[in-house]
């Protein structure tokens, strides 16, 4: 009996501290209720944040379904020989957790968007689109491709199964590291904004029309 | 017996006509539903074919799936344009594409050049449904030659 009096004594004091009212509530109950709060939330951010990560969700917003995923439709990124598919997250939200949580820090700036209608048409999604399209550009440049690679790894591309030109081009400038995938494949998964101010791509067309307006007249 | 033969003729008859208004592209019966025929692969093997006579438009030898092509982007011109050539090793836009059609040059593509595919057009495996019988220049020239001087 006495061996065990003494853990008894200690068994029956942590259990009058535990029981004890704080305050309001016990403090076991919210040592405990804290932690499997804890646990809760965090698991339910998880979930929360992969539905947020669905493709669904990003075309909920009419911008993203009537532009750029009724364009994505007719790459080879939507269908292709072997079947898999590229979807929006896969390309927009690095997997890399902590940039994953930077990204929806600033995805809340784009429903701010929806709410406030800074981008609700058709027209004003196109007279945006460059600045959008430069934005990933430059994201993409900065990561070095990463979203890309995520799925097409340079290890593994095999140059002699590849046409002329993308053997040629990725030997002299990929595999250098002069260059990132997206500085050679801008537009590989929807339209192109007006590219005038993009270095590389060409000038628009000339017609002989002079400042002061002369040659302007004929059509050629 | 007669009768019974002059009966089946009259009633081969129409089958005949019918026969001879096949569609001359497939030979098949027009009531009947024909299977498709495969898809011809794109010939894309990156080797410039010869052209059959100076002013053809050279055929495209490589894939273009998903080119851009229109008022905001020119994907072709990132490759041919004369600033591009250096890096893409492509065949630079003639001379001709920098001209109006009063044959001054400007500096930069010509709007009636603008659009590649007008003109240039990639081919692929399909079987021709009827065979070509053109013959380059040179081939005339040496046809019409008398038998003995060809070589
Ligand atoms: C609430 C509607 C809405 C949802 C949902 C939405 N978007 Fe957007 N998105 C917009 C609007 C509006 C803009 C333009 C915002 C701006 O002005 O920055 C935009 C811009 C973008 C841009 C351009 C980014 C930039 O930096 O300029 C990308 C990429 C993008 N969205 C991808 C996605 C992806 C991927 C998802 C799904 C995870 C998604 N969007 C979900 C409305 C939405
Ligand atoms: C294969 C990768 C890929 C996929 C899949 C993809 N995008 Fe993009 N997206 C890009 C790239 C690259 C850009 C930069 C502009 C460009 O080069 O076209 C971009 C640009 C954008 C922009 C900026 C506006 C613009 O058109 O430039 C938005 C908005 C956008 N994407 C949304 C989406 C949505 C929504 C989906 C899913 C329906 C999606 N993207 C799927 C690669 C992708
Ligand atoms: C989810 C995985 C995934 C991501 C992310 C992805 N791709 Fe792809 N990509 C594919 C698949 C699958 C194919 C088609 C392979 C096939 O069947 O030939 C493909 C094909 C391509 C092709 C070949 C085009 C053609 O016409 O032959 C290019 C170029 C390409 N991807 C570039 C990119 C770039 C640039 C990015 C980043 C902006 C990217 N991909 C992101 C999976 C992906
Ligand atoms: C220096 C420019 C350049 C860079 C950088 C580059 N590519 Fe390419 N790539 C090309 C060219 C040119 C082609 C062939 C033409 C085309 O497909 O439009 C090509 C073709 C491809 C193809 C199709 C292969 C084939 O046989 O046609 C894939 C897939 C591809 N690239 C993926 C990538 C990925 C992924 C990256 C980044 C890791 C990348 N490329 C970086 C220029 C580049
Ligand atoms: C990634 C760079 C690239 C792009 C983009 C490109 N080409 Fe080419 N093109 C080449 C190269 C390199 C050759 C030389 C043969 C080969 O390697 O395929 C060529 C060859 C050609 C030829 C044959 C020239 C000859 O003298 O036989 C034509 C025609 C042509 N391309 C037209 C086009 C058109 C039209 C487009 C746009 C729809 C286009 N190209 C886009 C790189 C490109
Ligand atoms: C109106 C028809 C037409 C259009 C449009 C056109 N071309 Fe051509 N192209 C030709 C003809 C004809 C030739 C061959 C004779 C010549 O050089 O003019 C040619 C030749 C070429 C050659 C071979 C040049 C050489 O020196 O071997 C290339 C490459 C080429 N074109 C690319 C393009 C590209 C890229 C575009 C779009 C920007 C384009 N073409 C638009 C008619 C056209």
């Amino acid at each position: 009996m006495t061996v065990l009096a003494t853990p008894l004594r200690w068994l029956r004091a942590g259990w009058t501290t535990f029981k004890r009212p704080s305050a309001h509530l016990g403090i076991g109950f919210l040592t405990l209720g804290g932690f499997l709060a804890g646990v809760i939330w965090w698991g339910g951010f998880n979930t929360a944040l992969e539905a947020t990560n669905r493709e669904a969700f990003c075309i909920g917003c009419h911008e993203m379904r009537e532009n750029v995923y009724a364009e994505l439709q007719s790459t080879i990124h939507f269908t292709n020989r072997s079947g898999v598919r590229a979807t929006c997250p896969d390309c927009h939200v690095p997997h890399n957790w902590t940039d994953k949580i930077a990204r929806k820090m600033q995805a809340s700036k784009e429903v701010w968007g929806k709410i406030f209608g800074t981008i609700d048409t058709p027209e004003k999604f196109a007279a945006h689109r460059l600045t959008l399209a430069s934005n990933e550009w430059a994201r993409m440049k900065a990561n070095n491709s990463l979203e890309c690679r995520n799925c097409h790894s340079v290890e593994s591309m095999d140059i002699t199964k590849q046409g002329a030109r993308a053997a040629a081009a990725h030997q002299t400038f990929l595999f250098t590291g002069q260059n990132t995938c997206i500085d050679c494949h801008k537009g590989i998964a929807h339209r192109l904004p007006d590219m005038k101010d993009v270095p590389a791509w060409n000038k628009p067309p000339q017609s002989a029309a002079r400042p002061d307006g002369a040659g302007a007249a004929a059509p050629h | 017996m007669r009768r019974i033969l002059l009966l089946a003729l009259a009633a081969a008859l129409p089958c005949l006509a019918m026969a001879a208004d096949r569609p001359a592209y497939t030979g098949a019966p027009v009531p009947e539903v024909q299977p498709a025929a495969p898809i011809a692969k794109e010939t894309t093997d990156d080797k410039r074919r010869s052209r059959n006579y100076p002013d053809q438009p050279p055929v495209i030898p490589h894939a273009i799936r998903d080119y851009q092509l229109d008022l905001n982007a020119n994907k072709c011109l990132t490759c041919h344009g004369r600033e591009n050539t250096e890096a893409s090793q492509a065949p630079m836009i003639s001379i001709t594409h920098f001209q109006d059609r009063e044959g001054q040059t400007l500096g930069a593509v010509s709007p009636r050049r603008y659009f590649c595919t007008q003109c240039h057009v990639p081919q692929s495996d399909a079987r021709p449904r009827i065979d070509n019988l053109f013959q380059d220049v040179d081939r005339t020239i040496r046809n019409a030659q008398p038998t003995e001087q060809r070589k």
